[in-house]
């Protein structure tokens, strides 16, 4: 079975890659299992000044996955550069994906800039569709043209190659997609998560402290697999698709719908071992449904 | 931490509204203030509990239903498997205490229990200052009076000294030098105001539960820190409430 898969030049071993902040900096779940199984990692979302993020609560139960509204809590790229990376490097030998959120276009391009120097990171991946961080995060992912002129800039001082984390909060994802293509993007990421609500049955008033949050987990898995062969669809660079994903079949449909990689995430949370597990069980589903390489089918569900 | 399948030994009712589930597993290496994990059926994320009694393969865990999650437990039957995150968090520090006093409040007595065994363990007897809504919530009363010195409050008065944790701690003579306590939020906030000189088990909504979602960071004196990581025992002094 060959599960190998190439995103800008880059081999991964497989298509796995623990999502951006479901994984914080990736050593911690070293201590239960050897994390060289995995294809690679898209690290916890790093902004320039270190960030508390929101107040608690930051998360509300769904039935069939949860709200969080985390706000970008991280230690700033300075300790994520000279602490964070350093001890993932020791329990991981491939290289991984930065993310980077921010408030302004100034300051997503210092922050972006600073990986340039880190051999640990092939890529970064630019998160413009936050829900949780006023102001910022997710006001840049909605607007096409806004959307664009920031991966434009992004793009004249980055030397890793720039994947754009796209919001499934639009009437239209393709054509956020096409923007930053226009901009740029070497690659598209989607779908970050759906902006949610709970209410408290008791007080009537939002679980979560600052109202509404991100949305995501198992339910939210057709709405991705639609946007993912939407978006294959509108621009050919590499999509990585996430969403909801929970088994090795899972990914494989994912890549039907267009998918290069993919990425784990809530399913990180409630199950610690679920990405060592979908990598485990990625070949045993390949010779199932008699695939010998993975690569052949990324965007078959297009096929005539 | 480690993912392990537990049986069900019991699952009874102590009160209208407290549970206490036995739960047996293979290797449980556990101390007083850790916490654990459990996955429900129908249920997506899974519930933090703190552990009332840790005893070789054995663990206890006292539960008060508040939601879905927690009614739908008391329908766990014995036999019953299920997915248990153990080894969470971190534990009390005994060795701040010659002469503890451990302060629970509702619920949050339950790991209050375990904390008064490993006192016991060290030849120490502490005095303990339980606070209940009304005497119907009380629990494990006896069992408290086998390990120390007990105070029960309600704040009705229905059952023992009428009144809170906290007013009862600031009238009454209590000779100690450090105090654990767990209970809610404002109660660990007055106490943390009142004395400095304490360790407080927080409760927190998390997703996780293991330090990956950062769902349960609190604000310390000493920067961010995840109640299920860090914590969920912080000095008293250090929380920034």
């Amino acid at each position: 079975m060959n599960t190998k898969v190439k995103l800008f030049g880059h081999e991964l071993k497989n298509p796995i890659i623990p999502a951006s902040g479901t994984f914080g900096f990736g050593y911690e779940f070293a201590k239960l299992y050897d994390l060289n199984i995995l294809g690679s990692m898209s690290l916890k979302g790093t902004t320039l000044e270190p960030r508390y993020g929101n107040p608690l609560p930051r998360i509300a139960e769904c039935p069939a996955g949860l709200i969080n509204a985390i706000g970008l809590q991280n230690p700033g790229v300075d300790k994520v550069l000279s602490e964070e990376i350093p001890k993932l490097d020791k329990v991981y030998s491939d290289k991984v994906i930065a993310n980077v959120g921010g408030h302004s276009v100034s300051e997503y391009v210092e922050t972006v800039a600073k990986f340039n120097e880190c051999e640990k990171v092939f890529a970064v991946e630019l998160n413009i569709s936050c829900p949780n961080v006023k102001g910022g995060g997710m006001a840049f992912g909605t607007d096409p043209k806004i959307a664009e002129n920031l991966v434009k800039e992004v793009k004249k001082h980055s030397l890793k190659p720039i994947i754009v984390k796209l919001s499934p909060n639009v009437t239209d994802i393709a054509e956020i997609a096409k923007a930053v293509c226009g901009g740029g993007a070497d690659g598209v990421s989607l779908i970050n998560t759906l902006v949610g609500m709970r209410f408290d049955l008791r007080t009537g008033r939002p679980i979560i402290s600052v109202g509404s949050g991100g949305y995501s987990g198992v339910g939210v898995y057709p709405v991705a697999l639609r946007m993912v062969y939407q978006v294959y669809k509108a621009v050919s660079v590499p999509i990585i698709g996430m969403g909801g994903v929970s088994s090795a079949y899972d990914v494989i449909e994912m890549m039907y719908a267009g998918a290069t990689a993919v990425m784990v995430g809530s399913q990180n949370l409630i199950e610690p071992l679920a990405s060592k597990h979908i990598a485990e069980q990625l070949p045993r589903v390949m010779e199932e449904l008699k695939i010998n390489r993975l690569e052949d089918i990324i965007g078959r569900a297009h096929n005539e | 931490m480690k993912e392990q399948n537990l049986k069900v030994v019991s699952n009874k009712a102590l009160n209208d509204s407290t549970y206490e589930l036995v739960l047996k597993g293979g290797d449980i290496n556990m101390s007083s203030g850790q916490f654990v994990e459990i996955k429900l059926d129908n249920f997506y994320l899974r519930r933090p509990f703190s552990v009332a009694k840790i005893q070789k393969s054995f663990l206890t865990i006292v539960y008060k239903i508040v939601g879905q999650g927690t009614k739908e437990m008391t329908k766990i039957c014995e036999n019953d498997n299920l997915s248990v995150l153990t080894e969470l968090g971190n534990t009390f520090d005994l060795d701040k205490a010659k002469k503890p006093l451990l302060i629970g409040g509702g619920i949050g007595s339950a790991p209050l229990f375990q904390l008064a065994i490993e006192f016991n363990e060290r030849g120490i007897r502490p005095t303990i200052l339980l606070g209940f809504r009304n005497e119907a919530e009380v629990f494990y009363l006896e069992k408290f009076k086998k390990l120390g010195d007990v105070i029960v409050a309600t704040d009705d008065g229905s059952f023992g000294e009428m009144g809170n944790t906290v007013s009862i701690l600031k009238t009454k003579k209590i000779d100690f030098d450090c105090y654990y306590a767990c209970g809610p939020m404002m109660m660990l906030k007055a106490l943390a105001e009142y004395n400095s000189n304490g360790q407080l088990s927080l409760e927190a909504r998390m997703a996780c539960g293991f330090g990956a979602c950062m769902g349960c960071s609190i604000m310390t004196k000493n920067g961010a820190k995840r109640v299920c990581k860090e914590g969920p025992v912080f000095s008293a002094d250090e929380v920034v409430f």
